[in-house]
């Protein structure tokens, strides 16, 4: 039986090629998820291990909570008078004070140089202690007062060389410098789109505001002497507000952000991945359906030879493991290319990431191995079940049909029955807790839902393909009359072919009507609070800025109001919030629903004043008057006043649930940052008025002027960004349901050859011939289209109705869109099937058994 | 073995197909003796239940009511993996179209029903049984590089090489020029001869029927007839007779 099952699998393999294609897309996207992200882990873990090689202790401030990148708060340096304590003590061998900012930028031209989201980093270096020096120098020397050094790969982008003159920004306006050199940080090759901008220490402190402070003290022990001792040495001189950790403890501690930023790319690349296999599932288990509905008389003659029901389900399943495997192994591989696809994917959407060589676990292996061969062996199951109930009978009647199963009768009703579980699901997942459970809930009910309206829709294709086929009956003469009935002729057949291509069509809508509804409301939110004329954020629309850019562009000339909004972390009632303060001029700049208090309150904030939004009044059970207490990175804690609450409008909050004066925050948070300023100015939105106001602002580069509408256009952009990426990734999933319908479109042809070749007996020519498949393709397509994206607007629809800051917006450009690529997909489909059945010579065709 | 030397006894068959006012009778009372070591062909016109009552015999079928005894095993309501375990061991196929497994060779289609069975084939007693349907240097060719005859060759090897108690063939030469058709019949009245084997054979041509040591006429879902040693040409009259009625 093996032998055979082995030979079977060779004489089909086209068929099983095609089939395989689902599995090797499918688990291509794991293995190279796991490759891309391990090797993203290998390039960070060489970087931040590399900065603490010959640190055995480090000494930074300490701060109440963990300060993420790119918040706005920074923590408090400290005095550089513990430099000399810490040298002082007997058991270290030397020690080394620098300064670092993580919004250093170069300045060309005019414009601020940035790489999409990647941090703009600078800090001291002193080259006379080469042990705690993580950079080394490719071209010309260190650099001296007033000199900087650039990282080579950003020097190479730009065109700098050594002794040209650059601008630098960092805390204060831009400062001419001259380029001493160039630098590499250590073997690294590449650190995904950062800069790097390395000075002298006098010079870095100037350069961050951080005269006579530092931020970092980095100690080598003397030999002999355990990284432990030395700790408990330094301990003992350390001030308050200050903490010291190991060197390899403090690589871990500053690899966290970028840890928790690998692993959500981890799960989101593989999320994708599983649904290619999810799609490719359903391609298995049609394909395989008709090759056995195809292979009755064949299975039936092995019955009568004596063949066990279990003889012939076992021989089903070991073809499928068999390809299974090695659509698994060739998907493995597959995966680095589409790793190294990837990296230039996020490239090109301004998103690089650092690239130190590609690396294939042995987890990835082992995981990619077990998912392909797995999702093959459960889809192979229900084939295999129908294989056993071919009847010996079968190998004496021609022509026979499997007989309906025993369950038939029931299989409508319980596909009906699995969908409203489905929906169930989805809905208490929506209403359930604890992240979680509420995505297993979610994934599940809509596995459950794919999964019901692929067997449900089978009784519809006949209306369905009426409808979708009409087209097909006028522009393709006799032979689209031909396709459309062809379609309708087995429906459930045609449901599953359609239905894989309706998952991947379901998920676009999906995430097209999300996005159209976040955009919506977000245009909403902005167009009710959005009372000024302009408004002023980074380049990149989302890091936080220097506040000295709100109170210059607050000082051009014909500006009647200016309010800034202040942006970072405290704890408020003990946990991490994301807290903002504002200048009193918001409350000319700035419309806010209030529910108790009013705009004047924006302006009477004082000392301990705040406000805070609706839901964060409602969790604490704040009202008038009640106190919260706010702890800010400095460690001090002081307690506010309520003085106003404010209902957030659907589409997003320009502020934290705790808004306090923009004085106070000043006071307790070293380097404040904005996220945006607001400008009135008299004669309202006009060139000149935006002249003016970018003029005033010539000395920051990395601030950008924008009208009310380009605020919107240009905070969606991110989003934008996003959903290309989305669609690109589960263009997977149609690619692999494309397979699907090529596959059981070249068994259709050839079941029908008798068919076809009476067909064009009587007349009907090769192009006609191909024009019938073709059409039949495209129909089979549009169905999965239709069902997809009414499967799409209703799961988006369930989505929106629970989650508040979501609007149901129609996308109908993307549906179009969607609509005209699931045409070209049928019609690329048809290409190689179409050619097949025109190239039937109609004499061998009729005499085919 | 039945001490009265029969393979297969069969007592009032009925096959009934559909309910009510459009069902079809297609067996209406039939009782048949197989008997042991003799080729017996069942005869009649199309719609005269012949295939039917065959399917039934065979195991293929059930019955509406009536029984079926294979070497005193009733089969008629035995389960499917009992059954099976009959066509393994017991019984032997030939079918009109051949039915082989295009992706076999020659040789692999024979042995499969000892492969399907985990067993490996006496080597001597291969060689013979190749020889006597005349395909030692066909072997190894797949069905497709095989004639129709030699095909049907295979298939015969394959349906005696568990040396079955009874093969049943279905129109062996339905599909078969009437040359070839001629030495295939030779190859079952051969197998008869000289092997003993028992073999129950549906036709409708009188050439076919005239190896036959017994000849069955079905009408209209009944034995109207039986005829033995008879020649072709009295095989023949026998039929129109029978069709015209």
């Amino acid at each position: 039986m093996i032998s055979f099952t082995l030979k079977g699998l060779l004489t089909r393999k086209l068929r099983t090629a095609l089939t395989a294609v689902a599995i090797i897309l499918g688990v291509a996207t794991v293995s190279g998820t796991f490759v891309l992200t391990d090797s993203i882990d290998k390039a960070f873990d060489s970087i931040f291990s590399n900065v603490y090689q010959n640190t055995d202790a480090t000494i930074t401030p300490k701060s109440p909570f963990d300060t993420g990148d790119g918040s706005g708060t920074t923590e408090a340096s400290f005095d550089e008078s513990l430099l000399p304590k810490v040298k002082a003590l007997p058991d270290v061998k030397a020690a080394i004070g620098g300064v670092a900012s993580d919004s250093t930028q170069f300045i060309k031209d005019g414009k601020a140089i940035a790489y999409g989201g990647a941090p703009n980093l600078g800090f001291s270096v002193d080259p006379t202690q080469p042990q705690f020096n993580s950079l080394s120098l490719v071209l010309g020397a260190w650099p001296g007062n007033d000199e900087v050094v650039v990282d080579k790969s950003t020097a190479d982008k730009e065109d700098f060389t050594v002794g040209q003159t650059i601008g630098v920004q960092a805390e204060g306006p831009v400062v001419p410098m001259k380029i001493s050199g160039i630098v590499k940080f250590g073997s690294v090759s590449s650190i995904g789109g950062a800069t790097l901008a390395g000075f002298d220490l006098r010079t870095a402190q100037r350069l961050f505001g951080k005269e006579g402070k530092l931020d970092q003290i980095r100690v080598a022990a003397k030999s002999g002497v355990s990284p432990a001792t030395l700790i408990d040495q330094i301990r003992t001189i350390l001030p308050p507000h200050t903490e010291v950790r190991t060197g390899t403890a403090q690589a871990r501690e500053d690899a966290k952000d970028t840890d928790a930023f690998i692993s959500f790319l981890r799960y989101f690349l593989l999320a994708f991945g599983l649904i290619a296999l999810f799609v490719g599932a359903f391609v298995i288990v049609n394909s395989l359906s008709i090759t056995i509905a195809q292979r009755t008389r064949e299975l039936a003659t092995l019955r009568t030879l004596g063949a066990s029901r279990r003889q012939v389900r076992l021989s089903v399943v070991l073809e499928a493991v068999v390809m299974g495997v090695l659509a698994s192994i060739v998907g493995l591989f597959l995966g680095l290319g589409l790793a190294k696809g990837l990296f230039s994917l996020f490239d090109a959407v301004g998103f690089t990431l650092p690239n130190n060589g590609i690396l294939l676990e042995t987890r990835t292996v082992i995981v990619s191995l077990l998912l392909g061969i797995v999702v093959t062996l459960i889809a192979s199951f229900f084939p295999a079940l129908r294989a056993t109930r071919v009847p010996p009978i079968a190998a004496v009647r021609e022509g026979a049909e499997l007989p309906p199963g025993r369950f038939h009768r029931f299989r409508t009703p319980f596909a009906a029955v699995l969908t409203a579980l489905g929906f169930g699901l989805l809905v208490l997942g929506l209403f359930s807790h604890g992240t979680s459970t509420v995505l297993i809930l979610l994934i599940l009910g809509t596995l459950l839902v794919f999964i019901g309206v692929a067997m449900l829709s089978a009784p519809f294709i006949p209306a369905l393909s009426g409808i979708l086929g009409w087209p097909a009956t006028k522009i393709g003469g006799a032979a689209g009359s031909l396709a459309r009935d062809n379609a309708r002729r087995n429906p459930q057949r045609t449901a599953s072919t359609a239905a894989a291509l309706m998952i991947g069509l379901a998920l676009v809508t999906l995430v097209a009507t999300l996005a159209a509804g976040i955009t919506a409301s977000f245009r909403g939110a902005v167009n009710d609070i959005f009372t000024a004329d302009f408004a002023i954020t980074a380049q990149n629309n989302y890091s936080p800025i220097p506040i000295s850019v709100g109170e210059t562009a607050g000082k051009a000339p014909g500006v009647t109001a200016v309010g800034s909004v202040r942006t970072g972390d405290s704890l408020v009632f003990g946990s991490r919030e994301f807290t903002t303060a504002v200048t009193p001029g918001a409350k000319d700049v700035m419309a806010i629903d209030w529910t108790q208090g009013s705009q004047d309150v924006m302006a009477n904030l004082g000392a301990d004043g705040a406000f805070v939004d609706k839901n964060f009044a409602s969790d604490h059970n704040l009202k008038l008057g009640s106190q919260v207490p706010l702890t800010f990175v400095t460690g001090k804690t002081k307690t506010f006043t309520v003085k106003g609450i404010f209902d957030p409008p659907t589409g997003g909050s320009p502020f934290g649930p705790v808004t306090i004066s923009a004085a106070t925050w000043d006071a307790e948070n070293p380097q404040p940052k904005d996220l945006y300023t607001f400008v009135k100015i008299a004669g309202g939105e006009n060139d000149a008025n935006r002249a003016a106001i970018e003029k005033s602002l010539n000395g920051y580069p990395n601030a950008k002027v924008q009208t009310r509408q380009e605020f919107i256009d240009n905070q969606i952009s991110g989003l934008n960004s996003i959903l290309n990426i989305l669609y690109v990734l589960l263009a997977l999933s149609v690619i692999v349901s494309l397979f699907g319908i090529v596959n059981t479109l070249v068994l259709t042809v050839f079941e029908r050859t008798r068919e076809i070749g009476m067909l064009r007996a009587i007349g009907l020519t090769r192009r006609q011939t191909r024009r019938m498949i073709r059409h039949e393709s495209v129909i089979t397509a549009l169905i999965g289209a239709f069902v997809g994206i009414v499967l799409g607007l209703i799961l988006a629809g369930i989505l929106i109705a629970k989650v508040d800051f979501l609007v149901f917006s129609f996308p109908t450009t993307q549906l179009i869109v969607f609509t005209i690529a699931a045409i070209i997909v049928g019609i690329l489909a048809a290409i190689f099937p179409a050619r097949r059945a025109a190239k039937l010579n109609p004499l061998e065709a009729l005499h085919y058994e | 073995m039945n001490e009265n030397g029969t393979v297969v006894v069969a007592r009032e068959l009925t096959r009934r197909y559909g309910e009510g006012e459009t069902a079809v009778d297609a067996l209406r009372g039939v009782s048949v003796d197989v008997n042991k070591g003799k080729l017996t062909a069942v005869m009649g016109p199309s719609g005269s239940g012949k295939s039917t009552l065959m399917h039934i015999l065979a195991g293929l079928d059930k019955p509406t009511s009536g029984s079926v005894t294979i070497e005193g095993t009733e089969i008629t309501n035995l389960k499917d993996a009992e059954l099976t375990k009959l066509r393994r061991d017991h019984i032997g196929f030939v079918f009109q179209f051949f039915n082989l497994l295009p992706m076999l060779t020659a040789e692999e289609n024979i042995r499969l029903p000892l492969s399907i069975a985990g067993e490996k084939p006496d080597k001597e007693q291969f060689a013979r049984l190749i020889d006597s349907v005349g395909l030692t240097d066909r072997l190894h060719h797949r069905p497709a590089e095989l004639s129709g005859g030699q095909q049907q060759r295979v298939a015969i090897a394959r349906a005696l090489v568990s040396q079955p108690d009874v093969v049943f063939a279905d129109e062996p030469t339905g599909n078969l020029d009437s040359k070839t058709g001629s030495e295939i019949l030779e190859l079952l009245r051969q197998s008869v001869a000289e092997m003993g084997q028992t073999i129950v054979m549906v036709t409708h041509e009188a050439r076919a029927a005239a190896i036959a040591d017994r000849v069955l006429y079905l009408a209209d879902g009944q034995i109207v007839r039986e005829l033995s040693g008879a020649s072709q040409s009295e095989i023949g009259e026998a039929m129109e007779e029978i069709a015209a009625r």
